[in-house]
């Protein structure tokens, strides 16, 4: 090594070395397998295999119910942020550390849990059910779900923002005759919807390949509550590698596109709260 | 032990840290790097200390005429002191100093009670002896940089470096503390390198400032010789307050007009004046707040602005007052010709830079 | 992306605010109560609805359900998968931490970005790949078929021992390291990075080598962010469904985790049984929580 690249701290060759085989092993090679196996299709095959009705279907409900989990959560999430960060209040510190429970929780408990309560014999369930509504088994079910996934994506983006939020900003705005709302919807909330569309693209990603929460409560039901990842399980059940691989590849495809979104809308977010 | 750099160049992709500069440091002496940010100090005192290396097949660095240049930092005998001081936060202030003494190689190793002395007498040394069972983040800021200070010194390093030793520190710490490391580097003897970017730290600290702008070094000097000749307007004008001017007349050969630079103390105010060398001012503001009186002034002649500073005694003596007239003599002024300033001797056959009697060139 | 979601860099702990910053008494009630009662339905509710049913028969069936000896066993597996996947992250996260926060090098940003990979796949996609490479139809399984494979012994021994790799143990472990694969790592590399590289220069100036320099000072400061980041990680390792129930194969009694234990006997409708399994589950969960906070609350009490 030239001596101007010389660097005082050792270890840069065994560490770099070790990251990139590691990673490339576990992650690299094996998601290029998906993308191998699918271009061994011809493109009606593939066409068929993802374009189907039912295939269809399953990226509408999941996409559909995603997109409303995750608004959802953008309103009590900002609101759940806002509240833990600005108003002390007893018991502040466990309802703080609850808000990850969905991280900690295994997705399959969380699913059995929620198809109990939202079942039509279930604490939930029965208060609707008289009413003719069913929760558990349908695509309303399919939301409280991802919602439940999705919840700590919008609260832990929003909170460090809301506490670095320079009171100055507040104060120069009441100073300047702006009323309380009109300092929170026109000085506070500008400031934070960076981070709150970051935590919104999030918990829409999580919630698009979630598979362990949805599956108890959603019933299963083709071309109704069927959501994708379900779909490419059922595939794979009947043997039908090729067609679930290529299910695979769209879905990965997707997430890449919004995992590419999210890096941008981080490095917007942190550029738009540095000014 | 002496320390001596030689051509030494450093890139940073396209930006250039250090362009060949060579500097001697003789041995025992206490020597500043002064400059503004950007001129390259810090990257010389890295590249000094194995942080840093020059750019490849460039520079040199020689300690006691040992050739260190491929030497690893930890193998030097250099003691650093970091800017923030890089105290590790884990430690107790004992564990700390003695760090470097437990991490050598086991055979060279002192024994625990060994080092357990050394640490106690470093910490007498430091003054801060009840203080070793603390934490970096339980201590005041001067107490940290005395810390990092014997840190540095428990491997008994042939030389010290120390990064903006003060710039962290609030204004009284940091005249106290400047006295006693001039006082403890007299006392050890240690040859002492310290980087720093404010000229009254290195003119009452140093027994040798090396003035550096650009990636080069601009001038080396006991204080005196950089403070009195400075070899470049850059020199003057870093160093303390100055007036600016334009000289009306006595263009150099080549050059621009020349520029003329008279330090607040040597500006001498009168009411009256009967010479040829007075200039005819207005007074504009007067701060008598301070150790000393400083008055802004205008010329008439040509609407420049003058500071001068005098004793507060002679300003209670002129009685000067804003929208007075009076005049100002220049005791001392340097002349430089704008331009081609460094290669130039300016002043008229003598080769002492530009130290002109006064009134000349007005 | 989990990166945001869950970190030690955020600060904990409220300010009294001056007036101008304050909300009106009425707004502050009603925003509480809003925030607390979605919390309280779409939190805490499940979680004591798992305990609730499991208990529904009474301690006696629940204790009785927790001996199943199937359930014991996918506990066990769930742990052996975890106290090998979790060690396997932690050393990763901590070389790749160390060439990204301690050097610059080309290429850099696009390193972090494929280390949070995993976070962007659905768990039944992670399984899947496995499938794909070691599952019959798969590389793997071409390799155990062919005619003229390269190393012939390996092949004849890996058919002799008969060594599955989906639908056993280590396609279990590789789609769960798989999951957890960025939890560590994305801890530590904003930690290293804010942390900067100062007291590594001051041990080294002071003669300590790389790995002297490593243990004494590196590791200390950043003990906390690792120990968060392999709660995390574990906790994901423990728990993960989707991924590991593509490659498992669901065989009772031998290559069940818990999380598939509770499918399998709440699809049979053994419902006591099957919260009861859940139940440990959500006790882990919650003991993860305790120690998240912990460990919050010890780093912001250094970082004070």
């Amino acid at each position: 090594m030239s001596r101007s690249h010389r660097s005082v701290i050792p270890g840069f060759g065994l560490s770099l070395g070790l990251t990139i085989t590691y990673l490339s092993l576990i992650v690299l090679l094996p998601l290029s397998a998906a993308f191998i196996k699918t271009s061994g299709l011809t493109w009606e095959e593939f066409k068929t295999a993802v374009f189907s009705p039912r295939v269809l279907a399953s990226y509408r409900i999941s996409f559909l119910a995603s997109l409303a989990a995750a608004s959802l959560n953008c309103v009590f999430g900002l609101v759940v942020a806002w509240v833990l960060v600005r108003y002390p209040f007893p018991g502040r510190r466990v309802v703080d550390a609850l808000v990850d429970l969905p991280f900690a929780l295994p997705t399959a408990v969380a699913g059995i849990a929620l198809t109990a309560l939202y079942a039509p014999n279930g604490w939930i369930g029965q208060l609707f059910e008289p009413y003719g509504i069913k929760i558990a088994f349908t695509e309303i079910g399919i939301f409280i779900a991802l919602t439940f996934i999705g919840l700590p994506f919008v609260v832990r983006t929003l909170q460090p923002i809301i506490e670095e939020l320079e009171p100055e900003f507040e104060e120069a705005s009441a100073s300047l005759g702006a009323n309380r709302w009109q300092t929170i919807s026109r000085v506070i909330f500008p400031q934070l919807l960076p981070a709150l569309i970051t935590g919104f693209a999030m918990a829409f990603a999580r919630a698009l390949g979630e598979y362990g929460s949805v599956v108890f409560i959603s019933g299963n039901m083709p071309m109704r509550t069927e959501i994708t990842p379900l779909l490419i399980i059922t595939k794979l059940e009947q043997y039908d590698y090729a067609g679930a691989t290529a299910i695979a590849v769209v879905m990965l495809i997707a997430s890449f596109a919004l995992l590419l979104i999210i890096n941008l809308l981080q490095k917007w977010s942190r550029r738009h709260h540095a000014v | 032990m002496s320390i001596i750099a030689r051509n030494i160049t450093k890139t940073f992709g396209a930006y250039t840290a250090l362009n060949d500069v060579s500097l001697d440091v003789p041995e025992g002496k206490l020597v500043a790097l002064l400059g503004p940010s950007g001129s390259g100090k810090t990257t010389l005192l890295r590249i000094i200390a194995g942080l840093e290396f020059s750019n490849p097949g460039s520079g040199r660095i020689d300690f006691h005429g040992t050739d260190v240049t491929d030497i690893p930092a930890g193998k030097r005998g250099v003691g650093f002191v970091f800017q923030h001081y890089a105290l590790f936060r884990h430690m107790t202030v004992a564990e700390n100093i003695a760090f470097g003494l437990t991490v050598q190689p086991r055979r060279e190793r002192q024994s625990t009670e060994k080092i357990q002395a050394r640490v106690k007498e470093l910490l007498k040394l430091i003054q801060l002896d009840d203080l070793g069972a603390r934490y970096p983040a339980q201590l005041s800021g001067g107490q940290r940089q005395r810390v990092a200070l014997a840190r540095a010194l428990a491997v008994q390093p042939k030389v010290l470096l120390l990064d903006e030793p003060f710039g962290a520190l609030d204004a009284r710490v940091r005249k106290e503390l400047r006295r006693w490391l001039r006082h403890f580097q007299r006392e050890i003897g240690i040859t002492t390198v310290f980087v720093t970017h404010d000229q009254e730290e290195a003119l009452e600290l140093a027994d040798q400032v090396v003035v550096m702008n650009n990636a080069k070094i601009e001038q080396v000097g006991t204080p005196q010789e950089v403070y009195d000749q400075p070899a470049s307007p850059f020199v003057i004008e870093f160093l303390g307050n100055v007036n600016r001017f334009a000289a009306l007349g006595h263009p150099l050969p080549g050059a621009g007009p020349d520029v003329i630079y008279v330090r607040p103390h040597d500006v001498d105010i009168q009411r009256h004046y009967e010479g040829e060398h007075g200039v005819r001012v207005r007074v504009q503001h007067v701060f008598s707040a301070g150790n000393y009186g400083r008055v802004a002034l205008v010329r008439l002649d040509n609407g420049d602005t003058v500071d001068a500073e005098l004793s507060r005694v002679r300003l209670t003596e002129l009685g000067l007052a804003a929208g007075d007239e009076a005049f100002v003599v220049f005791r001392h002024i340097r002349l430089f010709p704008s331009g081609a300033f460094a290669e130039r001797d300016v002043a008229d056959g003598d080769s002492t830079p530009a130290l002109v009697d006064a009134g000349k060139g007005i | 992306m989990a990166s945001t979601v869950s970190s030690l860099s955020r600060s904990s702990g409220s300010v009294v605010r001056p007036l101008a910053t304050r909300d009106a008494t009425w707004v502050r009630y009603m925003l509480t109560a809003a925030a607390l009662g979605f919390l309280a339905l779409f939190l805490l509710l499940p979680l004591v609805a798992v305990f609730a049913e499991a208990l529904r028969r009474g301690l006696g069936a629940y204790f009785e359900a927790l001996k199943d000896p199937d359930g014991m066993h996918a506990l066990k597996l769930t742990l052996i998968t975890a106290a090998l996947a979790v060690p396997a992250n932690l050393v990763f996260g901590v070389a790749a931490a160390w060439c990204i926060a301690k050097f610059t090098f080309p290429g850099k940003s696009v390193l972090i970005t494929l280390i949070d990979l995993p976070f962007a796949v659905s768990p039944v996609i992670s399984g899947l790949i496995y499938v794909l490479i070691f599952g019959a139809q798969g590389w793997y399984g071409h390799y155990l078929n062919a005619e003229a494979p390269w190393f012939p012994a390996l092949q004849a021994w890996l058919i002799e021992q008969d060594f599955k790799i989906i639908f056993a143990v280590p396609g279990i472990v590789l789609a769960t390291v798989f999951v957890t694969f960025p939890f560590v790592a994305r801890e530590l590399i904003p930690l290293m990075q804010q942390q900067g590289n100062d007291e590594e220069y001051a041990a080294i100036t002071l003669g300590a080598n790389g790995w002297q320099t490593f243990w004494k000072v590196t590791l200390p400061n950043i003990k906390w962010g690792l120990f968060y980041g392999v709660i995390l990680c574990n906790a994901r390792a423990m728990g993960e469904f989707g991924a590991v129930s593509v490659v498992s194969g669901h065989i009772r009694g031998e290559t069940n985790t818990l999380p598939l234990h509770v499918e399998i006997l709440y699809n049979e409708y053994q419902f006591v049984g099957a919260f009861a399994a859940a139940s440990v589950l959500a006790l882990l969960a919650l003991v993860t929580l305790v120690l998240k906070s912990l460990v919050e609350w010890a780093h912001a009490r250094r970082h004070a």
